[in-house]
């Protein structure tokens, strides 16, 4: 199946399209959190259920009926990227669960298996986390950007200038976003927003000042906002201290998923999350551990809008 | 001569070192790369839960397990940090000892110049940012081990080794190592580098190198801040530094309009370098063309550079060069006692050399360098 691939003079010419024209949510950013306690069987977790709060998740998020909500989303022309996290390894990535609910999902909507690619930084990591590589077009794809390379050119937004993935930019038209839900020991908590770092060449640059306004910048390059459809942040297992690295003695079972359009709505609750687990457990802030992650309100600004972070314009929804 | 650096870059790194060294490197060097081998780092901390300080460059990044540096070359495993560059050449090519440039280094010599990837500075205007601001992922190498460097820079009559292109500081044990193998075949070793490196490592360095040439980007810490991602202060004690160890020392100073070519800038400048490193030490004001995030930027103007010239002959330094610029009367070395031309370049190319062991063969005035290996 043929995808129309932007040409790079397209993609600068579009530079200026504005996030509100290219994600689905109505004035107000909902940001879902769906929770069911019977995910975990012992130390497995349970993909139907799994299915279960993504279908719930999506389904409040949009106020339709799932399966409406991804053949509106998606279809047959679209190839489309699945950007995990697998820094952390196998005990705390992206719980393939989950990815394999949205590919049986996009799979339903018309997208042929072979349109589909899971995508992390490296295919070392994704191996790490237990992810099987597959660079044959017959079949989910899934690789690292080490396999597929970087554009040539170079993207510049503010103080970011960097090569994309050629995962992000030549081989998708879509991109679902899994970020795990966790703090971070320079950036302060890294979720939808910081999770596109793995479509860049050079995010070792970009962790200076707690990724301020580094992590805003890069969300506003213009493949990036045009692409990025959705946002599902893993909190089946979550950490509040230590990240990014799995520290389990700061993690817990959160047993939860939260959704998202709003990559900034989901970054500021993820942020609230984190600030309450934290106190709960005798430590500091963020902000007095010297790693406020200011970029939630830089990506929100007037130079980003890249979403809100205005509580009162976020609707979070818990099912 | 003709060739440009970027083009020359561009050739040694893809096709490799294999080429560019005429065979040099073996078919079983060439089968091992990318091999994936480990080498721990030195100049490192371990911290509390698998966290680790780098003290390589004055960064001093904190790095989690898992994560990299701000050169992206080098990474925390389990706590412990790797050099991911050590041994792979990205670039290997045999260039005049002018191009680096050192004009007061064994003259008409040549260096086998090598280069991995990473940078732990991000200058918008780097000439070489395709392996400078890549990761070792993204660009091929090839498994070249410091015995093989020293081995293949004496078979083909190298009388250095240059580690250059990319930033040395972040391949340093790699560097430090073949410089001590270069000596064992009688090969000295030249850096070229930003001088963005600790005290301790940059001291350990001067065990074993001969010569250093630093890119002293601009004289004020706002340049250094919007256009290097680096600070000046640190660079300026590099330079002290190698003076006190008494290394042979050049200065390239890449002058950009309305960037760092205030003559004010300049001035101060060359009265710190007459000051604190002294009259000997040779400055080249070399042009800009446009490059990577600078690319609306436009050529330095000659006459900036002449100007430039002119200020650091008139601050009292013996020693000021124009690069960049073929042909120029100021690619030359002139005798600050008798004013007669001593070595004469065009380009990379020395077309008169008056030398006499070291001296003005005109007035027998010493030139300061390092003439004889």
């Amino acid at each position: 199946m043929a995808l129309s691939l932007p040409s790079e003079w397209a993609c600068a010419e579009a530079d200026d399209m504005p996030r509100s024209s290219i994600t689905h949510g109505a004035a107000k950013s909902s940001v879902i959190i769906a929770t069911r306690s019977d995910v975990r069987s012992g130390k497995m977790v349970n993909s139907d259920s799994v299915q279960k709060m993504m279908d719930s998740a999506v389904e409040n998020l949009f106020r339709q009926k799932a399966r409406r909500v991804w053949g509106t989303l998606f279809s047959s022309n679209d190839t489309v990227g699945l950007k995990v996290n697998c820094l952390a390894g196998k005990l705390f990535s992206t719980h393939q669960e989950m990815v394999w609910s949205v590919v049986e999902r996009l799979r339903e909507a018309g997208v042929e298996k072979s349109q589909i690619i899971v995508w992390d930084r490296r295919n070392l990591d994704l191996e790490r986390a237990g992810y099987k590589l597959q660079t044959r077009s017959n079949d989910v794809r899934c690789y690292g950007n080490d396999h597929a390379g970087f554009t040539r050119r170079i993207f510049e937004y503010g103080s970011v200038g960097s090569q994309l993935s050629n995962i992000l930019y030549q081989q998708c038209n879509k991109v679902i976003n899994f970020p795990v839900l966790k703090d971070h020991g320079i950036a302060g908590m890294t979720g939808a927003l910081k999770n596109y770092f793995g479509a860049i060449n050079n995010p070792n640059k970009y962790h200076l000042d707690c990724g301020d306004p580094y992590i805003a910048d890069i969300n506003r390059l213009y493949p990036i906002r045009k692409k990025s459809v959705l946002n599902f942040c893993d909190a089946l297992t979550a950490q509040y201290e230590g990240g990014p690295p799995f520290m389990p003695q700061w993690s817990w079972h959160m047993n939860s998923i939260l959704a998202a359009t709003d990559p900034v709505a989901m970054d500021q609750i993820i942020w609230d999350i984190i600030e309450e687990k934290r106190e709960e457990n005798g430590f500091e802030s963020l902000e007095a551990a010297g790693r406020k992650p200011t970029y939630i309100a830089t990506a929100a600004d007037q130079n980003h809008q890249c979403g809100t972070n205005d509580h009162e314009k976020i609707n979070v929804v818990k099912v | 001569m003709s060739i440009s650096r970027r083009i020359f870059l561009k050739k040694a790194g893809c096709a490799g070192c294999a080429l560019a060294c005429a065979g040099t490197i073996s078919k079983a060097a060439a089968a091992m790369k990318n091999s994936g081998h480990l080498f721990e780092a030195r100049y490192y901390d371990k911290l509390d839960n698998r966290k680790i300080r780098c003290n390589l460059c004055p960064r001093e990044c904190v790095i989690d397990d898992l994560e990299r540096g701000y050169c992206g070359v080098r990474e925390n495993q389990g706590g412990t940090y790797y050099s991911l560059v050590y041994g792979k050449a990205c670039s290997a090519h045999i260039d005049p000892v002018e191009k680096k440039p050192l004009f007061h280094f064994l003259p008409g010599t040549n260096a086998f110049s090598i280069s991995t990837v990473g940078c732990n500075v991000m200058c918008k205007f780097c000439q070489n940012w395709e392996i400078s601001q890549s990761t070792p992922e993204q660009i091929q190498s090839y498994d070249l081990p410091p015995e093989n460097v020293a081995a293949i820079a004496r078979q083909k009559n190298c009388s250095s080794i240059a580690y250059t292109y990319g930033e040395p500081v972040v391949f340093t044990e790699y560097m430090y190592d073949s410089a001590q193998a270069g000596h064992g075949y009688g090969v000295k070793s030249v850096m070229i580098s930003n001088g963005y490196i600790q005290e301790k490592p940059m001291r350990d360095l001067c065990k074993v190198l001969d010569a250093v040439k630093i890119d002293l980007k601009a004289y004020t810490e706002r340049f250094y801040k919007e256009l290097v991602s680096g600070e000046l202060r640190p660079v300026l004690d590099t330079l002290a530094l190698l003076r006190e160890e008494n290394m042979w020392n050049e200065i390239v100073y890449l002058v950009i309009p309305n960037q760092n070519d205030d003559p004010r800038e300049l001035r101060d400048m060359c009265k710190w370098i007459v000051k604190e490193l002294g009259e000997d030490v040779p400055i080249h004001f070399s042009r800009f063309h446009p490059q990577y995030r600078l690319k609306n930027v436009p050529p330095t103007p000659v006459q900036t550079l002449k100007k430039a010239h002119q200020i650091a002959l008139d601050s009292g330094l013996h020693y000021a060069y124009i690069g960049n610029v073929p042909g120029d009367p100021a690619e030359s070395t002139y005798c600050p006692a008798c004013g007669k031309v001593v070595i004469r370049r065009i380009g990379y190319s020395i077309t008169e050399n008056n030398l006499n062991s070291g001296k003005c063969s005109a007035c027998g005035n010493p030139i300061a360098g390092v003439w004889q290996s």
